[in-house]
C-alpha cells in the first residue's frame, strides 16, 4: 500500500516537472518573440526617425541642387547622378563577368585544383572587408593604371564589390537546373555553350537577376571604398553627359570627370556640426534606403516567386 | 571512298569551325572565372608593394609594439597597436549585443517559430543586411549617443558604446541567418529521438540541437568577428577618428578602418608616409579578417561533413 503511494507522489513530482519543464518552452518562445519584436520595432523607429527628420527637405530642388554651404538650398543633384553614373559602370562590369565566371565554375569546371582555387577565392573574396577595395583601387587603378579619381575608378572598385555576388546567385540558380533539361538540348545536337546559353541560363535568369539587383543595392549604400579611392565630397558641377546631340550621340568623357555619390554626400553632411546639415544627411539617407530596401525587396520577392512557380 | 562527298566535307568544315568556337568561348569563361583569383593576388600585391617604403621608414618592432599612432604630429609614431584596440573594443561591444541576440533569434526561427512566422521573419532579415552602413553610422552618432547620454551625462559625443551598439544590432541578422541554417541542418531524426524520450522543445533546442550544430554557431560567431573588424562607416562617423590606447568604451577611438578614412579624406600625397602608412594598416586588417574568414568557413565545413 505504502508502495502504491509513493509512487502517486511520483507521478505528482513527474507532472510538476513536465509542468516546469513546459513553462519554460513558454518563456523561451515569448523570449524569442520579444527579441525579434523589440529588434523589428527599434529598427523602424531608426527608419521612421530618418524618413520624418528628412521629410522637410523631400522635394524637387532638394534633387536638383547642387549641394551648397548654405544647408537651406543644398540638394543631391550631383551626387545622385554621380551614383547613377558609377552604377552604370559597375553593371556593365560586374554583370559580364561574375556571370561568365559562374557558368564556368558550374558548367564548364572539371573538379581538380584549378576549380578549387577559383572557389576558394571567391568564398573569400566574399569576406573582405569593402575597404580593402578601396585600397586596391587606389593603388592599382588610380595610381597604377593612372585612372585618377574618377567615375571610372569608383565603377570599376564596385564591381569588384559585386562580383562575388553575381558568381554566387549565377551558380546557386544553376545548379538548380537538372540535369534532363541539359540532355534533351543535347540529344537534339546542341554544342555545349548552346546548351548553356539557350537553355540553362535562360532558366537560371531569374535567380542570377535577383543576385544582380541585390550587389546593385549594395553598390548604392557602399561608401568606405569610395572615399578610399579619394572621391571628392563637395562637388558641384555634373559631369559632361553620356549622350550629346551630334553624332555619335554618345560620349564616354564622363568616366574620367570627378564625381561625388549619394552615401559620400550623406556623409559630408553628418560629419558638419550644424543641425541644418544634418537634416539633409536624414533625407539623403532617407533615398538611399528606399532605394536599397526597395530594390533587396524586389529581389526577395523575386526569389521567392521563382522557387514557388518552377516545378521541374 | 575516293570521291569527296561535298556535302560531309561541308558538314566536316562546320564541325570544325564550331568546336573552334566552343573552346574559344570555354576559354574566354575561364578567364573570366580566373579574375577572383587575380583579383586576390591583387590585393596582397598592392598591400605589399606599397607599404614596403613603409616598413623600410618605420621598423616591424615599433609597427606592432609601440602605443602611439601620432602620423600628422611633429614627432611621428607609427604604433598600430591603438587603432587595433579601438577595433577589438568595438567590436567586442558589438557581439555582447549581437551573439545572444543573434543566438535567441536562430534558436527560436530554427526550433520555435511556425513555419508561417519564420517565412515572415526571414526575408525581414535579408531585408537588413542591405542596409548601407551609412545609414547605421548617422543612427550611432545622432540617435543612440545622446540617448546613452542621457543615462551617463560624461559620454563625449564622439565614443565607441554608441557604435558598438549599433554594430552589434547590424550584425545580428548574420548571426541569426547563419546560425539557423547550421541548426536546420541538424537531422530531423534527432530531434525525434529527443522528444520521444520525453523531453520539451526547449530541452531538445539547448541539449540535443545545440550540441550538434556547435561549429555552425561558432562559425556564425566567426564571420560576425570578422564583420565587425572591417565595418568603417559606422565607426569612422561615430567613434571619432582619434588614435587612443585605450579599451574603454567610453572613450573616442579609431579603428583601422576609421585611420584609413581619415586619411583618405585628407590630401593625400601619392607616396608619402601618411598614403604608405594606410597600406600597412590595410595588411593588419586584411590578415585578420582573412585568418578568421578562413577558420569560420573550415569550421562550417566540418560541420557539414559530420553529417
Amino acid at each position: 500500500m505504502s508502495k502504491i503511494i509513493g509512487h502517486e507522489d511520483n507521478i505528482n513530482a513527474i507532472r510538476a516537472l513536465i509542468k516546469k519543464h513546459k513553462k519554460n518552452d513558454r518563456i523561451f518562445s515569448y523570449i524569442g518573440l520579444f527579441v525579434i519584436g523589440s529588434l523589428a520595432i527599434a529598427l523602424l523607429v531608426l527608419f521612421l526617425d530618418l524618413v520624418i527628420d528628412g521629410y522637410p527637405k523631400m522635394n524637387l530642388e532638394f534633387f536638383s541642387n547642387f549641394p551648397s554651404r548654405k544647408p537651406e538650398g543644398a540638394g543631391i543633384l550631383s551626387a545622385w547622378v554621380g551614383s547613377a553614373l558609377v552604377l552604370i559602370v559597375t553593371f556593365f562590369v560586374a554583370v559580364p563577368m561574375g556571370v561568365a565566371s559562374g557558368i564556368y565554375l558550374e558548367e564548364y569546371a572539371k573538379k581538380g585544383w584549378f576549380a578549387d582555387l577559383i572557389e576558394i577565392n571567391v568564398a573569400n573574396l566574399a569576406g573582405v572587408p569593402s575597404i580593402i577595395y578601396g585600397l586596391l583601387a587606389l593603388g592599382l587603378f588610380v595610381y597604377e593604371f593612372g585612372l585618377g579619381q574618377s567615375i571610372l575608378t569608383a565603377g570599376l572598385t564596385l564591381s569588384l564589390l559585386m562580383l562575388p555576388i553575381v558568381i554566387v546567385a549565377t551558380r546557386e540558380a544553376i545548379r538548380a537546373i537538372p540535369v534532363h533539361i541539359r540532355e534533351a538540348a543535347y540529344a537534339v545536337g546542341a554544342t555545349k555553350w548552346q546548351v548553356t546559353l539557350h537553355h540553362v541560363l535562360q532558366y537560371a535568369m531569374g535567380g542570377v537577376l535577383t543576385g544582380i539587383i541585390i550587389g546593385m543595392a549594395r553598390a548604392i549604400g557602399e561608401t568606405a571604398p569610395v572615399i578610399t579611392i579619394g572621391a571628392l565630397t563637395f562637388i558641384a558641377f555634373l559631369p559632361p553627359t553620356p549622350v550629346t546631340d551630334v553624332a555619335p550621340f554618345i560620349n564616354f568623357a564622363w568616366l574620367e570627370a570627378g564625381f561625388t555619390v549619394l552615401p559620400i554626400q550623406m556623409f559630408n553632411w553628418i560629419s558638419r556640426p550644424e543641425h541644418a546639415f544634418h537634416i539633409n544627411a536624414a533625407a539623403t539617407g532617407a533615398v538611399i534606403i528606399i532605394l536599397t530596401l526597395l530594390m533587396n525587396g524586389i529581389a526577395i520577392k523575386l526569389r521567392y516567386s521563382i522557387r514557388k512557380k518552377i516545378k521541374w | 571512298m575516293a570521291k569527296k562527298n561535298p556535302k560531309i566535307s561541308r558538314a566536316l568544315a562546320k564541325n570544325i569551325r564550331r568546336n573552334f568556337v566552343e573552346r574559344l568561348i570555354e576559354i574566354a569563361l575561364m578567364l573570366s572565372g580566373l579574375i577572383a583569383v587575380l583579383i586576390t593576388f591583387g590585393i596582397v600585391f598592392i598591400l605589399v608593394t606599397e607599404s614596403l617604403p613603409f616598413f623600410e621608414a618605420v621598423s616591424l618592432k615599433e609597427f606592432l609594439t609601440s602605443t602611439v599612432w601620432t602620423p600628422n604630429f611633429e614627432k611621428k609614431n607609427y604604433g598600430i597597436l591603438p587603432l587595433v584596440s579601438g577595433t577589438l573594443t568595438i567590436t567586442g561591444i558589438s557581439l555582447i549585443v549581437a551573439v545572444p541576440l543573434g543566438t535567441i533569434t536562430a534558436v527560436y526561427l530554427s526550433e520555435f517559430a511556425s513555419h508561417k512566422i519564420r517565412e515572415t521573419i526571414k526575408p525581414v532579415l535579408e531585408l537588413l543586411v542591405g542596409v548601407p552602413t551609412v545609414v547605421f553610422g548617422y543612427f550611432a552618432l545622432l540617435l543612440v549617443t545622446p540617448l546613452l547620454q542621457k543615462i551617463y551625462p560624461d559620454l563625449p559625443t564622439f565614443n565607441m558604446l554608441g557604435p558598438g551598439i549599433v554594430m552589434g544590432v547590424m550584425i545580428v541578422p548574420y548571426i541569426a541567418s547563419v546560425g539557423e541554417d547550421a541548426m536546420r541542418a541538424v537531422p530531423m531524426s534527432m530531434r525525434e529521438g529527443a522528444y520521444a524520450m520525453g523531453a520539451t522543445r526547449f530541452q531538445t533546442a539547448v541539449s540535443v540541437v545545440m550540441p550538434a550544430a556547435t561549429s555552425g554557431i561558432v562559425a556564425a560567431y566567426i564571420l560576425a568577428v570578422s564583420r565587425g573588424i572591417g565595418e568603417t562607416m559606422i565607426v569612422a562617423i561615430a567613434a571619432g577618428q582619434q588614435p587612443n590606447f585605450t579599451f574603454n568604451p567610453v572613450e573616442s577611438a579609431a579603428t583601422i578602418t576609421a585611420y584609413i578614412v581619415s586619411v583618405a579624406l585628407g590630401d593625400l600625397e601619392h607616396g608619402g608616409i601618411g598614403y604608405q602608412s594606410i597600406f600597412a594598416a590595410g595588411i593588419v586588417l586584411f590578415i585578420m579578417t582573412l585568418s578568421l574568414n578562413i577558420l569560420g568557413q573550415w569550421t562550417r565545413k566540418k560541420f557539414t561533413e559530420r553529417y
